[in-house]
């Protein structure tokens, strides 16, 4: 059984139709890139799975558990966490407490236990901290640990939206362009970091990514999108030499 | 430890030194004016609840007046009608009006921002009309006297003693009460805002989307806040009413609610001391601005009179512009900012531009 299942999802902006009875699988243990031109239905897509957004028809499934079901605070606990292609870091934090913050769910303390704050909530608090400290260390930001996240570079930013949705300990991430806005020089970086998601932690990735070569390198999968369409779908060379791929990419130029 | 002490940022010297202040205060001021700084605290302790909502929380609420007067019919009816003792009922009016506030706070939180702030200030402009009601139980227009609360045997032992044999008052005696319910909750409120929930409400002012991305469940944390913060009030209101010894309609008005959102902002929102500056601007400015405003001869004639005619809600309406304008952090932001810039100052220009970055504000 695949890891998610996205079934006949239609969305619809008014007239726009951003997502036409849009499909396609993600096995555990793939790294499955989500390609397409501007305003394909991309985002929307990850905001349907993520439950942002309610689609107009179909169904996403994840490990067999529907998920439109759920409330959106809901789809983290079910090892589905993701990052925005607009940042949406929580800007009066410092790196550290956003990364706490993404490990929300797995923080043993309730609200009059950290108030009061009983031991029990000190010592998950502590284990919180050093989880989140990893985290940081792993995406390379232990030094930004304590830095308003407001203040630091737009890359360095990426990054932190990386660790905290790291953080958990998801099976799935959604990453909405991590390379999209950094410079040259970090996309390498940050394509080396995606492929440690997946091989040092195991887990499976659904990115979403402009950079050809970015996705190309890292991809097992490939799924494309025009017009709200699923227009293609298989591995990168593959789809490098699908005439509608080249045709939607071309007519986009 | 004493590495730790030293690199203490200023404003834990502040609060030390605010703390020993407070506690050495009745001592040598009269038993008038602890009772003036006992409702201080009061409102002290109000705002820091209505702290925890603006300020953290990122809602507002032009409706805490009202929890306040839920907070002190609480304790004055339970005194009156059922003889319970007086330090019993405070903490029932906080939780009988956190519980009230967390049920309003349900639909509450469906509301946007500008809805809220209409919904809670109809809140505090039913009460005064509301309570007058069932008068078997409010008593009314009339309300509810109270006697003075006499200080404890050991309270007003260590009192004495300190005072070199001054019997401890009555106004005294709830100074210290309120001072040390504040202390406590300003605890309270300081480890929640650096822990789990604390953090899980800042996501929520910072981004609801994003904060529901990692499991927040946003509704139940502005609800949560709305709870905590209308504890706060009715802790307050409760103390109010044993300070004032007589609860009425007429003890909260609407102006009430605004003077306490005024006092949050003024102090400086979701900041540590900024309650206590609050407090006191809540406190003596209707004060200040009925009393002095019309003694200074350079004020014209003509301005003068509008302030104390219109009473205080004009004054704070003008401070409330120039807050905005001037120092939109507040009065510890304002101070915040100058103590930043005059270290900058003294540190020369050799530090300046090492893209070394300021400590966080809030948690540092
Ligand atoms: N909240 C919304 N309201 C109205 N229309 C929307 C909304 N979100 C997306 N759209 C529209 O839906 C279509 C798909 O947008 P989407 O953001 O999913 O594209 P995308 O593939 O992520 O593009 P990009 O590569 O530029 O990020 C676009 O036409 C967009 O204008
Ligand atoms: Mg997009």
């Amino acid at each position: 059984m695949p890891l998610l299942e996205v079934r006949e999802l239609t969305v619809r902006f008014g007239g726009v139709v951003a997502l036409d009875r849009v499909s396609f699988d993600v096995n555990s243990g793939e790294v499955v890139a989500l390609i397409g031109p501007n305003g394909a239905g991309k985002t929307t897509l990850f905001n349907v799975i993520a439950r942002v957004y309610r689609p107009g028809a179909g169904a996403v499934m994840l490990d067999g558990e529907p998920v439109l079901k759920l409330a959106p605070h809901q789809v983290v606990r079910r090892g589905l966490a993701r990052t925005f292609q607009n940042l949406a870091l929580f800007r009066s934090m410092t790196c550290l407490e956003n990364v706490l913050v993404g490990d929300h769910i797995n923080i043993r303390s309730s609200f009059l236990g950290a108030s009061a704050p009983v031991p029990n909530a000190l010592k998950a608090e502590a284990e919180a901290r050093n989880r989140a400290v990893e985290v940081l260390d792993f995406v390379g930001l232990a030094p930004h640990a304590h830095h308003p996240v407001a203040a630091l570079p737009f890359g360095v930013q990426k990054r932190v939206e990386l660790a905290r949705a790291l953080v958990s300990k998801p099976r799935l991430v959604l990453l909405d362009e991590p390379a999209g806005g950094i410079s040259h020089e970090e996309v390498g970086d940050m394509a080396r970091l995606v492929q440690r998601i997946h091989s040092d932690l195991g887990v499976t990735v659904l990115l979403v990514e402009h950079n050809m070569g970015f996705v190309m390198g890292i991809s097992d999968r490939v799924v494309v999108l025009d017009f709200g369409r699923k227009i293609a779908e298989g591995t990168p060379a593959e789809v490098r030499k699908n005439p509608a791929v080249i045709e939607a990419y071309l007519g986009a130029a | 430890m004493l590495a730790r002490v030293r690199r203490a940022p200023p404003r834990y010297w502040l609060v030390l030194v605010a703390a020993v202040l407070l506690i050495g205060l009745p001592t040598v001021v009269t038993s008038f004016q602890s009772s003036q700084w006992n409702l201080v605290l009061i409102f002290t302790i109000a705002i820091m609840g209505l702290n925890v909502l603006v300020g953290y929380s990122g809602q507002i609420s032009l409706g805490h007046g009202a929890f306040m007067a839920l907070g002190a019919y609480t304790t004055a009816i339970l005194i009156a009608r059922y003889h319970v003792n007086y330090l019993v009922t405070i903490p029932i009016a906080g939780l009988v009006t956190g519980a009230i506030g967390f049920l309003l706070g349900i639909p509450a939180l469906r509301l946007s921002a500008l809805y809220l702030a209409l919904a809670t200030f109809a809140l505090a402009v039913v009460t005064p009309s509301l309570i007058k009601r069932p008068e078997q139980l409010t008593g009314g227009v009339q309300g509810i006297g109270l006697v003075p609360q006499e200080p404890p045997q050991f309270a007003a032992a260590a009192f004495s003693t300190v005072t070199g044999g001054t019997q401890m008052t009555s106004e005294q005696w709830l100074y210290y009460l309120s001072l040390a319910i504040a202390v406590l909750l300003f605890w309270v409120a300081w480890n929640m805002i650096r822990h789990r929930p604390g953090r899980a409400m800042r996501a929520v002012r910072d981004g609801e989307v994003a904060a529901a991305a990692f499991g927040i469940n946003v509704a139940g944390y502005k609800t949560l806040a709305f709870g905590m913060s209308a504890f706060y009030a009715g802790v307050a209101g409760s103390l109010y009413g044993l300070a004032t010894t007589y609860v009425s309609p007429d003890t909260f008005p609407v102006a009430l609610s605004f003077q306490l959102l005024v006092g949050a902002v003024l102090g400086g929102l979701a900041s540590t001391v900024g309650p206590l500056l609050g407090g006191m601007f809540v406190y003596w400015l209707p004060i200040v601005s009925s009393q002095t405003i019309s003694d200074q001869s350079w004020i014209p004639e003509q301005i003068s009179s509008v302030f104390v005619k219109a009473g205080p809600a004009v004054t704070y309406g003008a401070l409330l512009i120039l807050i905005m304008i001037f120092a939109p952090n507040g009065v510890v932001g304002l101070i915040t900012s100058g103590y930043g810039a005059l270290r900058k100052r003294l540190r020369g220009a050799g530090e300046r531009g090492t893209g070394q970055m300021p400590p966080d504000p809030q948690t540092g």
